[in-house]
């Protein structure tokens, strides 16, 4: 039930997209997504396309899981797709009452859907494909020089690290607690509104104080383990970029100067 | 004796399609008589959790059938019936985790509530399974939260025996408690289980302690049943059970050892009071022998 989110997994492997430098992977993601928004013409979308079905194909990453991801956002993309496809003002080809559809507005329809499902599609693959330790060193990295203007970004990623690395365990709790409520006669299905809020306390409480506990646990074993914030500490993994890491940025950069070269042609 | 829960080649995999799959229950066929307790052990990731939760409708099987007094849980719609998690009481490993009341006797009644029972009857069953697992009368009213682990454990228990269900199913009761609880965990369950006449399962790794309670054991191995029998049986099977990954009772070990020297002594043994029996038995026959 909780566990079919896929959304923000990490599947370990060893291709070449998982040894990829967590900072470059961090930052091609994003040059990615401005790359969506900058492609205008089929042209530019069957490249985009192209490019993310390679990286799937390299992560070895099953597409069916890849698009498992995308249901939890089905909703908004369906939303989306509604919106333009009857809001859009152009050429007419269908009226109805207050309900028009311009040609205008599918092409516009079908381009914001494949917008944002390359858009999903492009930052699970980031979080598929990097375990959360590597993934938040490298925006502790990336955002170190900000440490110059005293800005917290030790603290915040090891916040980050920490609430990341603790989603899959409070998952498992709060299934565990349901099935515990569920033996007991529990029932979250029916009732009305307030019933079913009502009905969610026996999950609620007990899941709060396990949080809080862990909580207490973990601050007491990182004292232990004499952690005291980023000053002087050192790293077991360092992160270095290798060959892998500059073919990929020369990759995303050809695809960046193509796309652009095909807008201003408007393709 | 008959049958009150059966299962039939049930089979369970978790994650069926993604990378992590993995199959938890292999055809697995079980019959549980009424009235008996049965000791379900296993190493860790042998199945164990998984195949109690079938037992109430928690999972549901992949393949495979549960039947409760001969009828499947499962109705032709894929539905489980509530009924079925009342008569089949279920208390999960760490039980004081889900205590959410504000006092004790409302947590205990948070089952029989969901049972829709009357408010009389359920004040009665909070008395009365309060009393069973030796919780005083007067702590009705405070918060479970400021009890010791070992009472909180006492209060999770209570809630389940207060839906007074039919099969008691017990995840490792005993995991985190120091010997002293321990025993009185297992001094709890023996009383009752002679006070209400439930059929009981309880799942613990150690055979030691499980030993001492049960009058079958079911070994799982593998996501397979390994061993179904009385613990005589099973122990006499020492070597398979290794193999597993499980110890035998220190006693039982004993008498291995003695036999691996030459003495003919009953090796299936596995309290310290049948080990006199056989040693006395054995001395007996060496004595004959020298005449």
């Amino acid at each position: 039930m909780l566990k079919d989110i896929t959304l923000g997994q990490f599947f370990p492997g060893n291709s070449a997209v998982h040894r990829l430098d967590p900072r470059v992977k961090i930052v091609l993601t994003v040059a990615f997504i401005v790359l969506l928004f900058l492609a205008q013409g089929p042209v530019s979308y069957a490249l985009i396309i192209a490019f993310l079905a390679v990286v799937i194909g390299i992560s070895r990453i099953s597409p069916k899981m890849v698009l498992r991801g995308l249901k939890p956002i089905l909703f908004i993309v369906i939303f989306t797709a509604v919106l333009n496809l009857f809001y859009t003002p152009g050429t007419y080809i269908f009226q109805w009452h207050f309900l028009h559809i311009s040609v205008e507005g599918i092409k516009l329809a079908i381009f914001m859907v494949l917008r944002l499902m390359l858009l999903i599609i492009a930052t699970s693959m980031l979080t598929y494909t990097t375990s959360p330790i590597q993934l938040t060193d490298g925006l502790e990295r990336l955002l170190s020089p900000l440490k110059k203007l005293h800005a917290p970004v030790h603290e915040l990623s090891m916040m980050m690290s920490i609430a990341l690395r603790f989603i899959p365990t409070l998952i498992e709790e709060t299934e565990k607690i349901i099935s515990a409520q569920k033996a007991r006669g529990a029932d979250f299905d029916s009732g009305n509104l307030i019933q079913r809020a009502k009905a969610m306390i026996p999950i609620l409480v007990p899941l709060f104080i396990s949080a809080f506990r862990r909580a207490d646990e973990l601050a007491t074993a990182m004292e232990c383990r004499l952690y005291r914030g980023d000053v002087g500490r050192t790293r077991m993994r360092q992160l270095k970029i290798a060959r892998v890491d500059v073919c990929a940025l020369l990759w995303v950069a050809v695809l960046f100067a193509v796309v652009i070269i095909l807008k201003h042609f408007g393709l | 004796m008959s049958t009150i829960l059966e299962t039939r080649g049930l089979t369970h995999v978790y994650g069926a399609g993604t990378p992590f799959e993995r199959v938890a229950l292999d055809h697995v066929d079980l019959k549980i008589e009424k009235g008996e307790i049965l000791g379900v052990i296993g190493h860790t990731g042998s199945g164990k959790s998984t195949l109690i939760q079938h037992l109430n409708g928690l999972l549901q099987p992949s393949e495979g059938e549960v039947l409760l007094d001969g009828k499947s849980i499962w109705d032709a719609k894929g539905k489980c019936s509530r009924e079925t998690r009342f008569r089949v009481g279920l208390v999960f490993q760490y039980p004081e985790y889900q205590l959410f009341e504000e006092t004790i006797a409302k947590d205990i009644a948070y089952g029989p509530t969901n049972m829709k029972l009357p408010q009389d009857e359920i004040d009665e069953r909070v008395r009365e399974s309060m009393a069973a697992v030796g919780l005083a009368p007067e702590l009705a009213d405070q918060s479970p939260f400021a009890l010791s682990g070992g009472q909180k454990r006492r209060v999770a228990i209570a809630g389940v025996i207060a839906m007074r269900p039919d099969v008691l199913v017990l995840d490792e009761p005993t995991a985190g408690l120091d010997p002293a609880g321990r025993d009185e965990i297992f001094e709890l369950v023996r009383s009752y289980h002679k006070q209400s006449g439930a059929t009981i399962l309880i799942v613990s790794h150690s055979m030691e302690d499980i030993a001492q309670v049960a009058d079958r054991l079911l070994v799982m191995n593998h996501a397979k049943v390994l061993f179904c029998d009385t613990p005589r049986e099973v122990f006499s099977h020492a070597d398979e059970i290794i193999a597993a990954g499980l110890d035998i009772p220190m006693i039982t070990k004993v008498m291995l050892e003695l036999k691996k020297r030459g003495h003919d002594v009953d090796t299936s043994v596995y309290t310290v009071a049948q080990a006199m029996d056989a040693l006395r038995a054995c001395k007996r026959k060496e004595a004959a022998h020298e005449c």
